[in-house]
């Protein structure tokens, strides 16, 4: 199969047929091209989606709490409903779809910051230290807030990378004292997402402090929790429902009542993109391999005129020795040929110019900070898929060529050598 | 060498059935130098198709060397072509991108013969027909009876027991014609079976043996010395 002289027959007809190989590998390049470049923006819109949701763990959920809109068990609407402490207990204990749990008391929203001279009111996040995780929080230097913070009730705080900017500048900001609502917080730890910056405009506390120091008694505004990972919305919109269920029991409110208790589920929304996603690259392929089909066959064409212009020269093989199983070699090489150094063009020429997108974007985003929330990431083919797309590449030229190569094994020599007379 | 009993051969196309070889009997005995004549549609080309293996019978006996040939598949077909027969044809059949060597080599690809030494073997042949020099031109820059020794030495390569010549002088001008009826009798004198289908009296009357067919059976064989008279004159011209 390796052998010289069937590469130099294969190339003695592609030379005496330059324009028609040229064209026949067109077709095909074209269709991996088109293939690639339909993946790769596939890939992108779907890594920039993905991006997007990055910012916070896939499984996170929030909940938080408001007034009662339908009566329940005699009781009126219009009562508040208020998260404490006691939840937190229960959510870390009781509840089975929990993972993590961190709660929120919200701080005045006009609260100042002060070092120095320097003076700002910024957002504050207090929260226990699995936030980090759940949140997906940078620290940049420093650390985040532990569990002995949570403990102690330390005064100390996690300032974002803008926090410092404003009121440090240049000065390191770690170890000193910075004025939250006119208490003296120990700064700990510089966090800076690359992302979005209005996380760098936010400062993490502890919550026993913050509850403590705040006057918060016992009430918690929010919570934040992690749930177990499921594959299925459903499955996702089921933990949900649990733990609304567990809280309306505890609070005495109507489950279906989402002003009483309002939630977000993350992974609801994350699996139903990704189910869109997935929907996406799925119908990609099926264009693209479409396109390749259409090159095989153009492919396909082209070896049976050839096969047919080469009856002859068949014949005279078939005459002298030449098995069935060598000619039909002979045409499907030639076919797997083409249809791969064709197709490999196309490929690298695809991939190569999603990596110039690729390339272009990332000096845009480069260029244009850190606020741009493009949709578009990284819109390259993976390894794998180049892979397979290789692999579909020698299959489907094995397949154009077996028809063509079926019926040169099929020339009878007596017929192939009768044109003559 | 070859032995044929009762042979028949009919090609069907559609409903109509064409009956072309009746029960043929035929003899040729090792190192025989043998033409088969007969006008057209009394069956030669179909006689010669099924002795060369690259058509089979439908009643009868083909004994190749001793063996029957029958119910072989293409490979075997094949294979025995390549091992048993060299055939030459009318207009040549060198392939056209192929250079002379590469012609003649041919035949020892398809025994899995490495390169270097086919071709060996293919100068060898080429020196052998007095065509050393033009073993890397192409056919297309041959004369006609350059082009038919080339075919020849591949017909041969092979170590054939059985040269099969269909109209070998066929597009040939009568010189070349005689060169060539000269080479294959040099080739019979080897010991080769040598068997030519032919139109021409004057070709026929260069082999040992004419046997000439009618309807699908052998009419005459002709094998006296009135023939073996007219070659000699032919040749002292």
């Amino acid at each position: 199969m390796f052998d010289v002289d069937i590469w130099q027959e294969i190339f003695s007809t592609i030379k005496k047929n330059k324009l028609r190989t040229f064209l026949t590998g067109f077709s095909v390049a074209w269709g991996i091209f088109m293939l690639m470049v339909l993946l790769g923006s596939g890939n992108g819109l779907s890594n920039g989606v993905k991006e997007q949701f990055a910012e916070n763990a896939v499984n996170v959920m929030w909940m938080w709490t408001g007034e009662t809109s339908i009566p329940y068990n005699g009781l009126k609407e219009g009562r508040p409903v208020k998260f404490n402490n006691q939840d937190y207990d229960f959510l870390t204990t009781k509840s089975k779809e929990v993972e993590k749990v961190s709660s929120r008391y919200y701080l005045p929203n006009d609260i100042l910051y002060a070092y120095g001279k320097e003076y700002g009111s910024f957002e504050t996040s207090t929260c226990y230290p699995t936030l980090q995780e759940m949140e997906m929080i940078n620290i940049n230097s420093g650390r985040f807030i532990n569990e002995l913070d949570m403990q102690d009730f330390r005064k100390v705080v996690v300032i974002g990378d803008e926090i410092r900017k404003a009121l440090f500048k240049e000065e390191e900001p770690i170890g000193k004292y910075v004025r939250i609502g006119g208490v003296p917080f120990y700064v700990i730890g510089v966090s800076k997402d690359k992302k979005n910056s209005d996380k760098n405009r936010q400062a993490y506390m502890p919550f026993s402090t913050a509850q403590r120091i705040f006057s918060g008694g016992d009430r918690v505004h929010t919570f934040t929790v992690t749930s177990k990972i499921v594959q299925t919305s459903e499955e996702a919109e089921a933990i949900s429902d649990k733990i609304r269920d567990d809280m309306a029991k505890r609070h005495a409110f109507d489950p279906k009542d989402t002003r009483a208790m309002g939630s977000f589920n993350m992974l609801t929304q994350y699996i139903r993109t990704m189910k869109i996603f997935q929907a996406i690259n799925l119908f990609v392929w099926i264009i693209g391999i479409g396109t390749l089909i259409a090159g095989i066959v153009g492919v396909s064409n082209i070896m049976l005129i050839l096969v047919k212009e080469r009856t002859r020269e068949i014949g005279i093989r078939k005459a002298i020795g030449a098995t069935p199983m060598s000619v039909i070699g002979l045409v499907l090489l030639e076919s797997v040929l083409i249809t791969t150094v064709a197709g490999y063009i196309g490929l690298v020429m695809g991939v190569g110019l999603m990596e110039l997108i690729n390339m272009g974007l990332e000096r845009a985003a480069a260029a244009g900070g850190p606020s741009n929330n493009t949709f578009f990431l990284n819109p390259t083919v993976d390894f794998k898929t180049a892979v397979s797309a290789t692999l579909i590449l020698i299959l489907s030229g094995a397949l154009a060529g077996y028809l063509p190569a079926r019926k040169a094994a099929n020339v009878t020599p007596i017929e192939a050598l009768r044109d003559e007379n | 060498m070859i032995s044929i009993e009762n042979l028949h051969k009919s090609y069907v196309t559609g409903n109509n059935s064409l009956h072309v070889l009746k029960g043929l009997n035929l003899e040729i005995k090792e190192g025989e130098f043998v033409s088969i004549m007969g006008s057209s549609g009394s069956g030669k080309s179909t006689l010669l198709n099924i002795l060369g293996v690259l058509d089979d019978y439908d009643k009868g006996n083909y004994y190749l060397s001793g063996k029957r040939i029958w119910g072989l598949n293409e490979t075997q077909a094949a294979i025995t072509r390549n091992a048993m027969i060299g055939f030459i044809f009318q207009s040549f059949n060198l392939i056209s991108f192929k250079n002379a060597m590469e012609n003649v080599a041919l035949p020892l690809y398809y025994q899995k013969i490495n390169r270097k030494k086919r071709n060996l073997i293919a100068m060898e042949y080429l020196d052998r027909l007095g065509l050393k020099d033009w073993a890397h031109h192409l056919p297309s820059e041959m004369s006609g009876g350059q082009k038919q020794r080339v075919a020849i030495a591949r017909a041969l390569i092979s170590n054939p027991k059985i040269i099969l010549a269909d109209e070998p002088t066929g597009a040939l001008d009568s010189q070349t014609s005689l060169e060539v009826m000269d080479i294959l009798k040099e080739v019979n004198d080897q010991g080769i079976t040598v068997i030519i289908v032919t139109h021409e009296h004057d070709i026929a009357a260069l082999t040992k043996k004419i046997i000439r067919l009618k309807d699908g059976v052998i009419g005459e064989v002709i094998t006296n010395g009135d023939l073996q008279m007219y070659r000699d004159r032919v040749k002292h011209e």
